[in-house]
């Protein structure tokens, strides 16, 4: 266990998926590690009304804490952030968030691209991004800049997306990583750590 | 690709170079969103180089004027948070619908959507002759704009929702006379509002209020430049009298906190 304890872990998990992305949020949350040893923020296109709705949705499902993201909060490990609606989600150099009442992106706020690029500057090649089912292209934009700054960059296999729009628009235009069935990423996140 | 077009050294040289040049502290605002602003700025400007964005931003006072409008953010909505303006209507307006006189500030008021909102209300509770709403803003263009009281016709479908939703009793419609692709709201609202620039970074308190309206402003400061407003909140209100901010923001981790009450679950505090 004593290799889990070195600081080279500071890495961030960034999740962004909008129509049919609940789906695989529903399969991947149940099998994730209680030990997962780094912070994973959710940035997930939803009307801007039931607040908390996802939030409970999720937390019922694990044992890591979910919570909204609370501008000037720190990221902390084994913590579930979600963006708050209606918001962009921005991350600052001293990892703590920053909310962002902007003009939409994509016709979306929160913006998947907004804040996958904000972590990208933030935490470079320590940076995992995946970016889940959708029928717009936000977050593809945001990809290229984790590509830009060494991050990893991992996409919902579109033949198994409910709506393959947004995984595909990724694979097309980004350096991907890897490509997961919504199976395969729960594992995937798990073993993270180990990389 | 704007990929890092601008980096954080350059970021500061430009915040540096405006406070310099023009009077202005960004310095002590959110780093990734006003970053952010910048860097989108240089992209639909079509600069070439940092140096010639420079440049123009230090020198050219037209130019600074788009600046000082693009990075600040001036999105904002009419009776934004329809359970906020329930509890102004329902919990706050009266108790200060007891006083002789009501003194409102809208800090950071953009273009004049919530002090609207706001007259709206109080014009209902049969409030406004006696109160005045001073809207303040660092921005002068966006104060313009406010002082005419008219907002694109589009958006008023999703403002006589909020207003419903927040318990609006009359026909959204009878506050405005539409316009071609405008709303143009009754001049009976903004005859009790006095539009004003303030900078809440360098700005000091300049009168006492019964109710401070401060939303979505706060989230594009740090910690500190937070802690230094509601300083300047706390010199500008009386005992009493009412904070209100918006849906993320709070004065929970701030020192004198406790020398308020929160009113219900909305973000609105009372000072003791």
């Amino acid at each position: 266990m004593a290799e889990t304890l070195t600081p080279k872990a500071d890495i961030a998990l960034v999740i962004g998926g909008s129509a049919g992305s609940l789906d695989v949020l529903l399969e991947i949350f149940p099998a994730l590690s209680a030990n997962i040893d780094f912070p994973v923020v959710l940035v997930i296109h939803r009307k801007a009304n039931n607040e908390s709705l996802l939030i409970d949705l999720l937390q019922s499902r694990t044992g890591l804490t979910v919570s909204e993201a609370e501008e000037k909060a720190a990221l902390q490990a084994g913590n579930v952030y979600i963006a708050p609606a209606d918001y962009h989600l921005l991350i600052e150099g001293n990892k703590t968030f920053s909310l962002d009442y902007s003009e939409k992106v994509n016709y979306s706020r929160p913006s998947i691209d907004v804040t996958f690029q904000s972590a990208a500057e933030v935490y470079k090649e320590q940076l995992v991004c995946i970016l889940l089912s959708g029928s717009n292209a936000d977050g593809v934009n945001g990809l290229k800049f984790v590509n830009n700054f060494g991050g990893k960059v991992v996409i919902q296999n579109p033949s198994t997306a409910i709506m393959p729009y947004m995984p595909q628009q990724a694979v097309n235009r980004v350096k991907t990583d890897y490509v997961l069935h919504a199976t395969e990423m729960a594992e995937f996140i798990n073993n993270l750590i180990k990389q | 690709m704007i990929s890092d077009a601008i980096d954080n050294e350059q970021v500061e040289i430009l915040l540096n170079d405006v406070l310099e040049a023009h009077g202005y502290d960004f310095l002590e605002y959110s780093h990734a969103s006003i970053k952010r602003r910048i860097t989108r700025l240089y992209a639909i400007d079509n600069f070439v180089s940092f140096a010639e964005f420079r440049y123009t931003i230090k020198s050219d006072k037209q130019y600074f004027k788009r600046f000082l409008e693009e990075i600040t953010v001036n999105v904002t909505e009419m009776f934004r948070d329809p359970s906020f303006y329930k509890a102004l209507r329902n919990d706050v307006l009266p108790v200060l619908g007891t006083y002789p006189f009501i003194r409102i500030w809208v800090a950071g008021c953009s273009t004049g959507e919530e002090a609207y909102s706001l007259a709206i209300v109080l014009k209902e509770l049969n409030l406004l002759t006696k109160s005045l709403i001073y809207a303040t803003d660092i921005n002068p263009s966006v104060l313009e704009k406010a002082k005419k009281g008219m907002f694109p016709l589009n958006y008023l479908k999703q403002y006589s929702e909020n207003y419903v939703n927040s318990g609006g009793i009359k026909d959204f419609s009878s506050y405005y006379t539409a316009n071609y692709t405008l709303a143009k709201f009754d001049e009976s609202l903004n005859s009790k509002m006095i539009f004003s620039t303030h900078n809440l970074v360098s700005d000091h308190s300049f009168n006492e209020f019964q109710l401070i309206l401060c939303r979505n402003v706060l989230i594009y400061f740090d910690k500190d430049l937070q802690h230094k407003v509601f300083n300047l909140f706390d010199n500008s209100i009386e005992k009493l009298g009412y904070i209100a901010l918006g849906s993320k923001e709070s004065l929970e981790f701030w020192p004198k906190a406790k020398e308020y009450k929160r009113v219900k679950t909305e973000k609105i505090w009372r000072k003791l």
